[in-house]
C-alpha cells in the first residue's frame, strides 16, 4: 500500500518534470520554465542536503556556501574571460563542460577543509559550525571587491555547453533537468552500496558502528564533500540561470531553506526533498506574490511543519510506521 | 601461552571517585572468564577502557600481546574484540540481516564502494545468515531491530559481535532484563562458544556466572579482590563478606 | 597608543555585548538541551522596542525597561507556546522551528515597523565623552554600557554561583531527577531560565540601539557571532561564555583594525585593503578553527 503511494507520487514528479516544457506554452510560458527551473535546481541542493541530513545524520547549516561557490567559480571564470584579464595565469573559460566540473571541485575542496573540521565534532556544535564557517565564506565574498563584494558578478552570458550557446529557457531546462537525474542516480546508487550502509549504520548506532570496527569520520567526510559537490553543481546551474553570482546566494537564510526543503519534502527519500524544493517554492512564490509581509505566514508555516509533520510531504503521502 | 587480554595498573578517576584502582587482570586465551561485583563497584569503566570508550589515568590493556592502550574503539574491533553493550545498541531501523551485514562488511576491509547494491551482495549476506543461525535467529532475518524482542536483540547484539571474527568477545551483561527462558536460551548459545573463542562476561545472574566460567575474578569498589576459580570463589571468605553474602540475604 | 586604547575598549564593549547573548544561549541550551536560532531575534526586539518607545514619549531613558519587559514576556511566552514542545524533539526539529520564529519576527518587524533602519538617541546625560586619559576623549555612552555589562556579568555569577537558583542551573537537565525531587517545578525553572536568557539578549539589544542602526536581520549576524562564542568557549558553560565573548569581541575588533595596517607591511595599498577586509571579516573564524583542532569540545568543556 505505502509503496505503491510513494511509487505513484515519485512517478508523477517525474512526469511532472518532463511535461513542463510541452505544457509551458499553454500555461505561462518561459516564466514557468524559469520557474520550474529553479525546482530542479534547487532539487539538486536539497537532495545533496539529505545525504547529510537524512541519510548521515548531519544537520549542516552551512549549505549554501558550497552552492554559492559553485556560482561564483562559473561568473568569476567568465569574468576573467570576458574582461580579458587572466587568473594566474588561466584566461578564464565560458565552456560548461570545463567550468561546471571546476566549480564541483572547488565546492568539494572547500567541503574538505570544512568537513575534515567540523565533523570532529558532532551534535549541536556541528550545527553551529557549520553555520559559522558558511558565514566565513560568505564574507571573505563580500570583501572581495574586485569581483564585486556585496553587489555580486554578473555573467554576459550564459555558458556555452560544448560549443553551443545555450539561447533558449527550455534547452537549459533539459540541461538542469539532466544534471538533476544524474545526481538522483549517483544518490540512489550511493545509500544502497556498502558505503551508503556505513553512512546510515552510523547514522542510527554511532557507537555499534564503532564496536564493529567502523571509523565512521572517514565515511562522513566523504559523503560532506559528494554533497558539497552536488551543492556546487546546482551553484553554476543556478548562475547560469540568472547569469549572476552574489553572495546571498552563499546566506545562511538560504542554507536555513534549504534545510527547510529537506524536512519539507521528507528527510531520508530520494524524491522527497525534490518535491520538498517545489513545495517550497510554490508557497514561497505564491506567498510573497500576495503580500510584501509574507515572512509572517512563512515563519509560522516553516514553524508547525518543525512541530506537527517531521516526515515531511514524503511521509504523510507514506502513512504509517516511522 | 600468551593472554588474550591483560591489564597492568589500570586506573580510572572521575573528579574524587576512583573507578578503577590498580586493576591488574589476565585472561587467557580460550578462557570463559567472568567478571562480577556489586553495582557501582566499577565493572562498566573497566569494560569501558578494555574496549576503548574511555582512556584510562594510568596503567595498559593488552590484547592477545600487543599494546592497546591508546588505540581508538574501532581499532580494537578490528584487532579481534567483539562486544556487547549493558544497553542493547543495534541500528535499530536495519533488519537482522542487515545488522550483521554491517559486521560482516567491516571484516572485508574499507567499504568506499559506491555503487553495487549492498542488500544483494551474497558476500555479505551469506556469512551474516550463518552467525543469525548461530545464535537462534536465523527465522527473524528480514524482520527489523526495532521489532525483535528483547531477548532477540540481545542474541542479534552476539551476533553482531560473533561476526566480526573476534578472539575475544567482551559481553556486558548479556542476561540483564531477561526472562527465564531467554537466559537459559543465550546460555546454552553461550555455552557452545565456550572454549572456541575468549570470553569475557560481566554478569549479575550467578546461575549463568557459574554455568560458564573457567575463571572469575570479582571487583569491589574499583579493587579486584579475588581471581579463582568457581568453586574457591564460592568458598572465599572476603568475596563472601563483600559481595555472594549480601546477595544471600 | 591612543588608537590600540581606544581599539581594545570597543573591543571590550563588543565582548560585554556578545557575553549578554552568549550567556543565555548557552544556559538555555546547557539546561534544556534546544538549541535556538531565535535568540537573536530577541536582542532585535529587545532594540525595536527601546527605540520605539523611546522615541514615541521623547524619552530615551524609558528605552531600557520597555526592551527589558518587552523581551522578557516574548521569551516567556515563545517558551511556553514553541520552546516547550521542542525539549524532546532531535536538534533538527529545534533549528528548523526557531528558524520559522526568525522569519516571522523578521517579517513582523518589517511590518509593523518598516524595512528603513531606525536610530535611538543616547540619553543626553551620556551623550558626550569623557577624557579616560589625557587627550584621548571616549564616548560616555559607550563607558555606561560597559559598566552595566561588567555588572550584569557579576550578577549573572551571583546567581549561579551563590543562590539556589544558580545551584538549580548548575544541576542541569541530566539531573532532572534530582532537581525534582528537591521539590522544583521542572517547567517553571525551565521558563525562567528561558525568560531570564530573553532579557539578557534584549538588554544587549538595547545597550548596542544607539551605538548602531536597528534594523531588520540585526539579530541574525549576531547570533552566528555568539554561536562562534559559545563553540570556543564551549556549550553549556557560563565561564567559557565569558572567555569566548573576550577573545572573539577583541580578535573582531583588534582584527577589523589592523590587519588592514599589519598587512601594508608586506603588500601594496589597494590590495592590503582589499584582503586586509577579508582577513579582518573572516578573523573570528580563524579562531573558531584553531580552537576547534585544539580542543573540540571548546575551551571551557562541559559534562564527559
Amino acid at each position: 500500500m505505502g509503496l505503491n503511494r510513494s511509487t505513484l507520487l515519485a512517478f508523477l514528479l517525474i512526469a511532472a518534470l518532463i511535461a513542463v516544457p510541452f505544457a509551458a506554452p499553454y500555461i505561462g510560458g518561459n516564466y514557468i520554465i524559469t520557474q520550474a527551473t529553479r525546482v530542479v535546481i534547487f532539487g539538486i541542493v536539497a537532495l545533496s542536503l539529505d545525504l547529510l541530513i537524512g541519510r548521515s545524520n548531519l544537520v549542516s547549516f552551512g549549505h549554501a556556501a558550497y552552492f554559492g561557490l559553485g556560482g561564483y567559480v562559473v561568473a568569476i571564470a567568465s569574468f576573467h574571460l570576458a574582461n580579458d584579464i587572466p587568473l594566474l595565469g588561466w584566461a578564464g573559460s565560458n565552456e560548461a563542460l570545463v567550468v561546471w566540473p571546476l566549480a564541483m571541485l572547488v565546492s568539494g575542496l572547500a567541503a574538505l577543509v570544512v568537513g575534515a573540521l567540523c565533523l570532529r565534532t558532532s551534535g549541536v556544535y556541528f550545527i553551529m559550525i557549520t553555520l559559522a564557517f558558511a558565514q566565513m565564506i560568505y564574507f571573505i565574498f563580500v570583501a572581495l571587491k574586485f569581483y564585486g563584494g556585496d553587489d555580486g558578478l554578473s555573467m554576459r552570458s550564459r555558458n556555452l555547453f560544448a560549443g553551443e550557446r545555450i539561447t533558449n529557457a527550455t534547452t537549459f531546462y533539459w540541461i538542469c533537468l539532466g544534471a538533476l537525474a544524474l545526481c538522483l542516480l549517483v544518490q540512489w546508487r550511493l545509500i544502497v552500496s556498502r558505503f551508503g550502509r556505513v553512512l546510515s549504520g552510523g547514522a542510527a548506532n554511532e557507537r555499534r558502528m564503532a564496536a564493529m570496527g567502523y571509523s565512521i569520520y572517514a565515511y562522513r567526510l566523504v559523503a560532506f564533500v559528494i554533497a558539497g559537490m552536488m551543492a556546487g553543481l546546482a551553484g553554476a546551474l543556478y548562475a547560469n540561470l540568472n547569469r549572476f553570482a552574489s553572495p546571498d546566494m552563499m546566506s545562511w537564510l538560504l542554507s536555513g531553506e534549504f534545510m527547510v526543503m529537506v524536512i519539507m519534502g521528507g528527510v531520508a527519500s530520494l524524491f522527497g526533498p525534490i518535491i520538498g524544493a517545489a513545495v517550497f517554492l510554490l508557497v514561497e512564490t505564491s506567498l510573497s506574490g500576495a503580500t510584501e509581509h509574507w515572512q509572517i505566514f512563512f515563519g509560522p508555516f516553516v514553524l508547525l511543519i518543525a512541530l506537527y509533520a517531521p516526515r515531511g510531504v514524503w511521509g504523510l503521502v507514506r502513512g504509517g510506521g516511522k | 601461552m600468551t593472554l588474550a587480554l591483560e591489564t597492568i595498573g589500570l586506573t580510572k578517576s572521575f573528579a574524587a571517585l576512583r573507578a578503577s584502582d590498580a586493576v591488574s587482570l589476565q585472561i587467557e586465551e580460550r578462557e570463559s572468564h567472568a567478571l562480577i561485583g556489586p553495582n557501582g563497584a566499577g565493572k562498566t569503566t573497566l569494560i569501558g577502557q578494555l574496549t576503548g570508550e574511555i582512556i584510562p589515568d594510568s596503567g595498559r590493556v593488552h590484547l592477545f600481546g600487543t599494546d592497546v592502550t591508546q588505540w581508538s574503539v574501532p581499532r580494537r574491533a578490528l584487532h579481534g574484540l567483539g562486544r556487547s553493550f549493558q544497553i542493547t545498541q543495534l541500528c535499530m531501523s536495519f533488519t537482522a540481516l542487515d545488522n550483521v551485514a554491517l559486521a560482516i562488511q567491516a571484516t572485508q576491509g574499507h567499504s568506499f564502494r559506491f555503487l553495487a547494491d549492498a542488500s544483494k551482495d551474497k558476500k555479505l549476506n551469506d556469512p551474516a545468515r550463518d552467525v543469525l543461525a548461530r545464535v537462534g535467529l536465523a527465522d527473524r532475518a528480514t524482520i527489523e531491530a526495532q521489532y525483535l524482542s528483547h531477548g532477540e536483540r540481545r542474541q542479534l547484539e552476539l551476533a553482531c559481535a560473533l561476526a566480526l571474527g573476534p578472539r575475544i568477545l567482551v559481553l556486558d551483561e548479556p542476561m540483564a532484563g531477561m526472562g527465564p527462558q531467554e537466559s537459559a536460551r543465550m546460555i546454552e548459545i553461550l555455552q557452545a562458544l565456550r572454549g572456541e573463542i575468549t570470553i569475557l562476561l560481566v554478569e549479575h545472574d550467578m546461575d549463568a556466572v557459574f554455568a560458564l566460567a573457567d575463571r572469575i575474578s570479582v571487583l569491589v569498589n574499583g579493587t579486584l579482590i579475588a581471581t579463582d576459580r568457581p568453586a574457591a570463589i564460592r568458598a572465599n571468605e572476603q568475596v563472601r563478606a563483600a559481595y555472594l553474602g549480601t546477595e544471600a540475604h | 597608543m591612543q588608537l590600540l586604547i581606544e581599539q581594545l575598549l570597543n573591543g571590550l564593549q563588543l565582548s560585554l555585548t556578545l557575553f549578554l547573548l552568549a550567556a543565555g544561549l548557552t544556559l538555555v541550551f546547557g539546561i534544556m538541551g534546544v538549541i535556538n536560532l531565535a535568540h537573536g531575534s530577541l536582542y532585535m526586539l529587545g532594540a525595536y522596542a527601546g527605540a520605539s518607545v523611546a522615541a514615541k514619549l521623547g524619552n530615551p531613558w524609558m528605552a531600557l525597561p520597555s526592551a527589558l519587559l518587552a523581551s522578557a514576556l516574548v521569551g516567556i511566552v515563545m517558551e511556553y507556546l514553541i520552546v516547550r514542545p521542542l525539549y524532546a524533539r532531535d536538534h533538527l526539529a529545534q533549528v528548523l522551528a526557531t528558524f520559522g520564529l526568525i522569519l516571522f519576527f523578521n517579517g513582523f518587524i518589517a511590518w509593523a515597523v518598516g524595512r528603513p533602519p531606525i536610530m535611538m538617541d543616547t540619553p543626553a546625560a551620556l551623550s558626550g565623552f569623557i577624557e579616560i586619559l589625557p587627550g584621548l576623549p571616549y564616548p560616555t555612552y559607550r563607558l555606561a554600557v560597559m559598566g552595566a555589562g561588567v555588572c550584569v556579568a557579576l550578577g549573572l555569577w551571583y546567581i549561579i554561583a551563590r543562590t539556589r537558583l544558580g545551584m538549580l542551573i548548575r544541576a542541569g537537565s541530566d539531573k532532572r531527577d534530582m532537581v525534582e525531587a528537591l521539590g522544583v517545578n521542572i517547567a517553571v525553572l525551565f521558563t525562567l531560565v528561558f525568560g531570564l536568557g530573553a532579557l539578557l539578549a534584549g538588554l544587549a539589544g538595547v545597550m548596542v540601539a544607539p551605538i548602531r542602526s536597528v534594523q531588520v536581520g540585526m539579530g541574525e549576524q549576531v547570533l552566528i557571532t555568539t554561536f562562534v562564542v559559545i563553540v570556543v568557549g564551549g556549550i553549556g558553560s557560563i565561564r567559557g561564555a565569558f572567555i569566548g565573548s573576550l577573545l572573539i569581541g577583541m580578535c573582531d575588533t583588534l582584527g577589523r583594525a589592523y590587519a588592514p595596517i599589519l598587512l601594508k607591511l608586506w603588500l601594496s595599498g589597494s590590495i592590503a585593503d582589499g584582503f586586509g577586509a577579508a582577513l579582518a571579516s573572516i578573523m573570528i573564524y580563524l579562531v573558531m578553527a584553531i580552537v576547534l583542532i585544539v580542543k573540540p569540545r571548546g575551551l571551557f568543556p562541559v559534562g564527559g
